[in-house]
């Protein structure tokens, strides 16, 4: 059942006892009305309606949704398309995932929405190759969604016809790179572009412009056709409007989803209030706030951030309201929603090098810096782990984290930077001391590779 | 006053000095019109950009603007204009030239990003230069030297891959050597038209490989090897057989077709080691056959012609040529000469058959056109016959009008330079009926028969030039001598004209071209030596009309497409 605290707007009916996946389930919640009310209108007014809630994107960057929407070039001629990014990979992130099994609909309703908006003709959603039940799911009301003319040709009698096409991905977290992705849709490598000059919203699928926007970022759409841009801008708090699905893992009494208005809940009311605490007898040591990449934050530390109104706070990590501007004020970011919770049982090498296997393996290997770099930082992490640390390794990490950052084709040289940046330079004496302190191991340190 | 730069031209800032380049040229280029050096691996010139190997990062910048009046704002420290640098590194082979355009490639940020690229290049690669055949002309030994930090951090293991893997019959791979810049792949794709190579796996353990059931084996496979940066990519003809610093250079031109594709001929201490093609933009760009490299195994051939023969007896040179000259002098003679000698021969051979007047053919070699760089007539220099006159029409490929003459008993003696007669369509009935001269670089059913055999030289062992299907001159010089006491084409052929009572001809190629530019027309201006590296263009107006064989090919369109022949 939801917490009295969160603020329900997509996950309304997700948990719901009774509510499934059919199509007669949806319409009797009032599914695709939004639909045939958006048909009805200008696309240009919806355009308009995303633009004025000031939607930000819910797949990580946090892009202005309406401001995706204007970048397209539409006097090129040639068709448009619309792809919702369904490859749901960063770790610790699990909300796309149930958007999709347990409400497959209100997903098609807000593509259906958003295709409207921008004229598009065809759109797919490109889902990870692990989620095989929501590509079945989202496979059978795509279906039952085309038996009622809302989706296809001719929807609902408008003379307007749009297809959606499922794609699944084969496992690979690069796909979820709105370029590696379009790639990967053209059934090449998912090799990210160069962005200039492939920007989708000009060159994108087949060289055409083309839409990427996440799956909750779609849902939303729904709702904002719903309740019009402005209510929805109202939800939430400025400049980071409308509600935010977060989900909780690690050291949490209560784990999971939730959901709540942007920015209208601290980081301390999340983890110990709603997700009760850390588990008996521990006390919370660090949280990364937003995907396994954005940058962790140490419990203790103190940010001195300036407010809108001029005037400066000093926030513990207790104290940071989740949304996009103040955990980027506090150098980390709210990214993809995905919270992993770390307690002073953990030892902070091994949970690097748990994250740099994962960057190591899943860096594409297109460009040179993540190449090499996510490789050799999960072998040191790896070395360290397996028992021959030497007290200059976290230096070297960092050096390494910084010739890869800001220096690769994609935003992945990042991804797998900032968390070996973040974990040293916060947890530093951990990675200095570390061959000393493995001698005398805690008994509580459980084995994270 | 400076003139305003032309509109086409787009004016940039490399290290603080201004450049004006054409649109679409990239700051590698750009850079490289300034002396200034890019490093860079995976980006080609003539490939598609990849911007895969992060060496070319450089900053960026476009001028300050004032936001009111949109005016670049000066700093009045300095009294120059204010630049925004971007603080994220871009890559300089996909920053295009832009008005306003900045860029600085000696920053501590630049050469850090370098000595990083540099760093993450040699992590897990094998170092084994001492046995790697690349050394001494491999980017990544050299930007090594030049642009990395010269120690390595690294002390964790190696990466293991695939070594020793033939992927064609003439290229070999090896794996771990590899940076993975994706040239070869792009070649095969864009050039070669043949998509076989490209990568399995990911991250660092990424490795190029074969199509499953396919090899690299089209005819440009070894550009490839050209192309690789490093020793990934070896040719098995090549590999191991010389180091490449004991090797000198010689500027070639492929005889292979009349593409005229440049090359450079690779040779130490009298011996050809290899063929790699010479870049010229107008004709091969930086590429060659495969079967054009191998063309050098001629010169080291066993059925080599080198001693001059009289009735099938070794004979001394001057000997055999007062013979010739006998035999010649007694009448009755037609000349075969070939589309595969250079334009001074062809001059001499028809000053020859003038002074005897004497009937010349040359044999056709008319094949497949490839549509890149071979192309349909596999002589080499048929327009140079045209042009020096020593023929008025393409070459048949059979010599039936020779043939005829011979029935008719109209001929007695027949001269060949290097044309196999029988192989041309004379029967045997009909060569036992001449005598043949033949003046060739191999043996050949022909010269077996002949009753004189004078050996000649090689493309690879004498200077001179052709014409090719663009009717571009092209140079080409020695790069090996030729076999003791066998004399140049040139000098035998001018001996020969002076003993058939013609004019006295200079034996070299620069003194025959002072005869060439005086009566050749088209050859006005020309001197050997004022013949630049990537040739001369020369009009071919006045052979528009005649029925070439030669289709489309790289940079080079038939004037008249329904004059293809095919057999």
């Amino acid at each position: 059942m939801p917490h009295p605290a969160e603020r329900r707007l997509i996950c309304r009916h997700i948990d719901e006892p009774g509510y499934t996946t059919d199509i007669q389930c949806y319409f009797r919640h009032g599914g695709y009305e939004v639909l045939k009310r958006s048909v009805a209108r200008k696309p240009e007014e919806l355009i308009d309606e995303v633009k004025k809630s000031g939607l930000r994107g819910r797949g990580g960057a946090g892009f202005p949704c309406g401001v995706k929407w204007s970048l397209v070039d539409r006097r090129s001629g040639n068709p448009i398309y619309l792809i919702a990014n369904a490859d749901e990979s960063e770790p610790g992130t699990f909300k796309d995932r149930y958007l999709i099994h347990q409400d497959p609909h209100q997903l098609i309703e807000g593509i259906m929405i958003s295709c409207w908006a921008n004229q598009v003709q065809q759109a797919y959603i490109y889902i990870r190759g692990e989620f095989s039940q929501g590509a079945r799911l989202l496979e059978a009301a795509i279906a039952e969604a085309r038996a009622h003319q809302l989706v296809g040709p001719d929807i609902l009698g408008t003379g307007y016809s749009c297809e959606i096409y499922v794609h699944r991905g084969a496992g690979a977290y690069i796909c979820g790179e709105e370029t590696g992705l379009i790639e990967s849709l053209e059934g090449k490598r998912p090799y990210p572009r160069i962005k200039p000059p492939y920007f989708p919203a000009v060159l994108g699928l087949y060289q055409c412009p083309t839409i990427v926007n996440n799956v909750e970022t779609l849902c939303h759409v729904k709702h904002i056709a719903d309740m019009g841009g402005e209510a929805f801008a109202k939800i939430g708090t400025l400049n980071n409007t409308g509600t935010r699905l977060l989900c909780v893992s690690g050291h949490v009494r209560r784990p999971g989803y939730y959901e709540f208005e942007s920015g209208k809940i601290t980081l301390g009311q999340l983890l110990n209030d709603i997700c009760g605490g850390p588990p008996p007898g521990r006390k919370f040591k660090a949280v990364i706030p937003g995907g396994s990449s954005s940058k962790v934050l140490r419990f203790g530390e103190r940010f001195k951030v300036r407010q809108r109104d001029g005037s400066t706070a000093d926030w513990g990590v207790e104290d940071i309201p989740l949304d996009f501007d103040s955990l980027v004020a506090c150098g980390s970011m709210g990214g993809s929603g995905g919270l992993i919770v770390m307690d002073d049982s953990v030892d902070m090498v091994a949970a690097l090098g748990n994250l740099n296997a994962f960057y190591a393996h899943e860096s594409c290997g297109q460009c040179t810096p993540c190449r090499e770099g996510s490789l050799w930082m999960k072998k040191i992490t790896a070395r360290m782990v397996h028992g021959d640390a030497r007290p200059q390794d976290g230096e070297l990490l960092e050096s390494v984290a910084d010739q890869i950052a800001g220096r690769t084709v994609c935003p992945f040289g990042e991804a797998c930077a900032w968390p070996t940046q973040s974990f040293v330079q916060k947890f530093g004496d951990e990675f200095t001391g570390y061959a000393e302190a493995r001698k005398h191991p805690s008994a509580a340190s459980p084995a994270l590779i | 006053m400076i003139a305003p730069p032309k509109p086409d031209l787009i004016t940039v800032n490399i290290d603080g000095r201004e450049i004006a380049v054409p649109k679409g040229t990239n700051m590698i280029e750009a850079a490289r019109r300034l002396g200034i050096e890019i490093p860079h691996f995976c980006y080609h010139p003539k490939l598609s950009v990849a911007g895969n190997c992060r060496m070319c990062l450089v900053e960026t910048g476009t001028p300050a603007l004032d936001h009111a009046t949109k005016q670049p704002v000066v700093d009045p420290a300095t009294g120059r204009v204010k630049i925004n640098w971007v603080p994220k590194p871009a890559i300089a082979c996909f920053t295009n030239a832009a008005p306003g355009l900045h860029i600085r490639t000696g920053t501590p940020l630049v050469r850090d990003c370098r000595e990083g690229v540099m760093e993450f290049l040699l992590i897990n690669h094998p170092l084994d230069c001492p046995i790697c055949d690349q050394a001494g002309e491999c980017k990544l030994q050299e930007q090594a030297t030049g642009y990395g930090r010269g120690y390595s951090r690294f002390t964790e293991r190696k990466n293991v891959k695939p070594k020793r893997t033939r992927l064609g019959p003439r290229v070999m791979l090896d794996d771990e050597r590899c940076i993975l810049c994706s040239r070869c792949v792009r070649f095969c794709k864009e050039i070669a038209s043949d998509d076989v190579l490209g990568f399995v796996d990911r991250g660092s353990y990424t490795t190029l490989t074969c199509y499953p059931g396919r090899k690299l084996e089209n005819n440009y496979s070894l550009n490839t090897v050209d192309i690789c940066p490093v020793g990934a990519l070896t040719s098995t003809d090549f590999r191991f057989k010389m180091r490449v610093w004991f090797l000198k250079t010689t500027p070639g031109i492929c005889a292979e077709s009349s593409a005229g594709v440049n090359t450079e001929i690779w040779s130490r201490e009298g011996v050809i080691y290899r063929i790699t093609p010479r870049r010229n933009d107008e004709v091969n760009d930086t590429w060659m056959t495969d079967s054009g490299r191998l063309l050098y195994k001629q010169v080291a051939a066993e059925n080599r012609l080198r001693h001059h023969l009289v009735g099938g007896a070794a004979t001394l040179p001057a000997e055999a040529l007062a013979k010739a000259g006998d035999l010649l002098k007694a009448g009755g003679v037609a000349i075969v000469g070939s589309g595969r000698s250079s334009v001074e021969e062809q001059f001499l051979t028809r000053k020859l058959a003038e002074a005897l007047k004497a009937p010349a053919w040359l044999v056709g070699r008319v094949g497949q056109g490839d549509g890149l760089l071979i192309s349909a007539d596999r002589n080499p220099n048929v327009r140079g016959a045209l042009m020096t006159g020593l023929i008025k029409t393409p070459p048949a490929p059979q010599l039936s009008e020779l043939a005829a003459q011979i029935d008719a008993g109209r001929v007695k003696t027949v001269l060949s330079l290097g044309e196999d007669l029988a192989a041309a369509g004379l029967s045997e009935a009909q060569l036992k009926k001449v005598a043949v001269i033949y003046l060739g670089t191999h043996a050949s059913a022909t010269s077996a028969a002949a009753k004189m055999v004078i050996p000649t030289l090689t493309v690879f062992e004498k200077a001179g030039t052709f014409i090719n299907q663009q009717f571009r001159l092209q140079k080409f010089a020695p790069a090996v001598p030729g076999p003791q006491n066998v004399a140049d084409d040139l000098v035998t052929l001018s001996q020969l004209v002076l003993t058939a009572g013609g004019p006295a001809l200079a034996s070299d190629v620069d003194g025959l071209w002072t005869t060439l530019a005086a009566e050749v027309r088209h050859f006005a201006t020309v001197t050997y030596q004022n013949l630049p590296a990537t040739g001369l263009l020369l009009d071919g107006s006045d052979f528009a009309g005649l029925p070439f064989p030669e289709g489309e090919t790289l940079h080079f369109k038939p004037a008249r497409s329904d004059a293809v022949i095919t057999t």
